[in-house]
């Protein structure tokens, strides 16, 4: 397998070895990426798929750091593990403290239901991979910008200042639901 | 030799070497740091009850941490029937991990840090967030009841706590304008009258008002809140052994055990000189500058005032411990959501305005 291109595109830098060690990083966190989302997928206990997604973000995490935006990397270690897993394992615990005995309920398409979903995850694969393949990717550019405080902020209220006043809107309403749920909840006997 | 000399010291090879060096420099650093800052306490215990503390093993109980290290690791490891194998083992590795990524930004020196990143401050409340989620996986694992309660309150505590921390640092990223850390220490080169902590109040090199007049409750929030995060007395909900046998870590025989405490002091270690950077100045001198021409040795000096800026904000932690009893749990989520967030929401609009007040004169 030749995997010189790929080298190209993980490491563009003189230094053979360095480019061996970068390359490895790569597929490590490449790995790491796939190992997370099967297991989350293919476990039965509910705490060990949030420890999956988990292990999918830091995976996905190195790849941003590896198409130059250390901010998104840190940002998805912040935000998705930090925020996201640890609520849903929360939710978790509140909703289902106890282990659940494994099912065994009939199954009521037996041939039909998993012939759909191989048909709708082959069309998906398909489309994903003809996209990927086909499509003329450009060389990454390098830096886009210098990724500091000052640049982040300016991008966030000039370029992007709709998706950031949508985002805030978004969290307004959930702040809002979260009080009319929490005021509906709070009555004495 | 000097080929491999030429050969090591390249731009990435020597990124890389630089980095193995400082992974193990801060292991090592993070196992005897741990092992003694569990005697300081056992010692500082002792001092603050009138007793004498540890004395028995070597002069004044020094030997005692490595005669603990031993006992640890000679208990067996097990793990209770009915657990999450897999998670219960993963839990301490996954607990002593964030703080070790984030000893790695943190620049103890002038030139003495292994990776001198732009966005040094993000990094460390990254990895600082993933500490809930690895006490949480250990509690629920254990499929203990006292465990699992103590998991529930961490993640309250935590979420809690790390809303005002967040909203403090960010009235002092508005001050410092970078989240580059040894860049924030090199802007408050001068003296101590330059620190974040009284350049805030009043810019003595500008010669006009700082950015947050509030800076020292600034300061006072985040030491609180450093001290909720790291589950640490007054606000220890995770162990509160008084109530919960040993909350999270229950199950926990041995090195397990062990490695949750390393963990621990590992987490105050780096809040500490995180709050020290922040506030007090990093590695700069209290009174003038360290003259560049010292070279290393400027650099050990710095290091020096480091450490002894870090340890006192340790011995702080410690006195508190020993001093406060534990709070109730629902007290403790009111002082965070009734009073440390309005207060830093009120730093924060504060220093929003006067950073635009010098512009209008």
């Amino acid at each position: 397998m030749n995997l010189t291109p790929l080298l190209a595109v993980a490491a563009p830098s003189a230094n053979p070895a360095s480019n061996w060690i970068t390359l490895g990083l790569f597929i490590m966190f490449v790995a790491t990426t796939v190992a997370g989302a099967l297991i989350a997928v293919n476990t039965v206990r509910i705490i060990r798929s949030v420890s999956g997604l988990a292990l999918a973000c830091v995976g996905l995490a190195g790849l941003f750091y590896f198409l130059h935006s250390p901010f998104l990397a840190l940002m998805e270690i912040l935000i998705y593990i930090g925020a996201v897993c640890v609520t849903i394992i929360f939710g978790v615990m509140l909703a289902e403290p106890d282990e659940p005995a494994p099912e065994t309920h009939k199954r009521p398409y037996p041939v039909i239901a998993p012939l759909v979903a191989v048909v709708i995850a082959a069309g998906i694969f398909g489309g994903l991979a003809k996209l990927a393949l086909g499509h003329k990717w450009e060389a990454p550019v390098a830096k886009i910008n210098d990724g500091s405080v000052a640049a982040i902020g300016t991008s966030l209220l000039s370029t992007y200042s709709m998706a950031f006043e949508l985002i805030s809107l978004v969290l307004l309403v959930a702040i809002l639901g979260a009080l009319v749920i929490a005021r509906g909840g709070r009555t004495k006997e | 030799m000097s080929a491999i000399f030429d050969y090591l010291t390249q731009e990435p090879v020597w990124f890389y070497v630089r980095l193995v060096l400082f992974l193990v420099g801060t292991l090592a650093f993070v196992g005897a740091n741990a092992a003694y800052l569990v005697w300081v306490e056992r010692k500082g215990a002792g001092r603050f009850q009138r007793r004498p503390g540890p004395d028995e093993a070597g002069p004044w109980g020094l030997l005692q941490p490595p005669a603990d290290g031993i006992k640890l690791m000679a208990k067996q490891v097990m793990t209770p029937p009915g657990a999450d194998a897999l998670l219960f083992r993963l839990a301490p590795a996954l607990v002593l991990m964030p703080p070790m990524m984030c000893l790695a930004v943190i620049p103890f020196g002038d030139k003495l840090l292994a990776c001198d990143l732009n966005i040094g401050l993000l990094l460390v409340f990254a990895f600082g967030s993933i500490n809930v989620m690895a006490l949480m996986l250990g509690g629920w694992a254990s499929r203990n009841k006292y465990a699992i309660i103590s998991a529930a309150r961490v993640v309250s505590q935590n979420v809690a706590y790390e809303i005002p921390m967040l909203l403090v640092v960010i009235t002092l990223l508005m001050i410092t304008g970078t989240m580059n850390l040894n860049e924030i220490i090199h802007q408050q080169a001068g003296g101590f009258w330059q620190w974040n902590i009284v350049r805030g109040i009043w810019d003595f090199q500008a010669g006009h008002i700082g950015g947050n007049i509030l800076v020292p409750v600034t300061f006072l929030i985040f030491y609180t809140c450093m001290l909720a995060e790291t589950n640490r007395a007054p606000f220890d909900m995770a162990e509160a052994e008084s109530e919960l046998v040993a909350g999270a870590f229950t199950e926990y025989a041995g090195m397990g055990f062990g490695v949750f405490f390393m963990a621990e002091y590992a987490n105050i270690v780096v809040g500490c000189a995180l709050a020290t950077l922040l506030f007090l100045g990093g590695w700069q001198s209290p009174i003038g500058t360290v003259p560049a021409e010292w070279g290393w040795w400027g650099t050990l000096l710095g290091t020096g005032f480091f450490f002894a800026k870090m340890y006192f904000l340790i011995f702080c932690v410690v006195w508190i411990r020993w001093t406060f009893p534990r709070t109730q749990f629902y007290n403790l989520l009111n002082l965070s959501w009734k009073i440390l967030i309005p207060v830093s929401l009120v730093t924060l609009l504060l220093t929003a305005g006067l950073l635009k007040l010098p512009n209008l004169f």
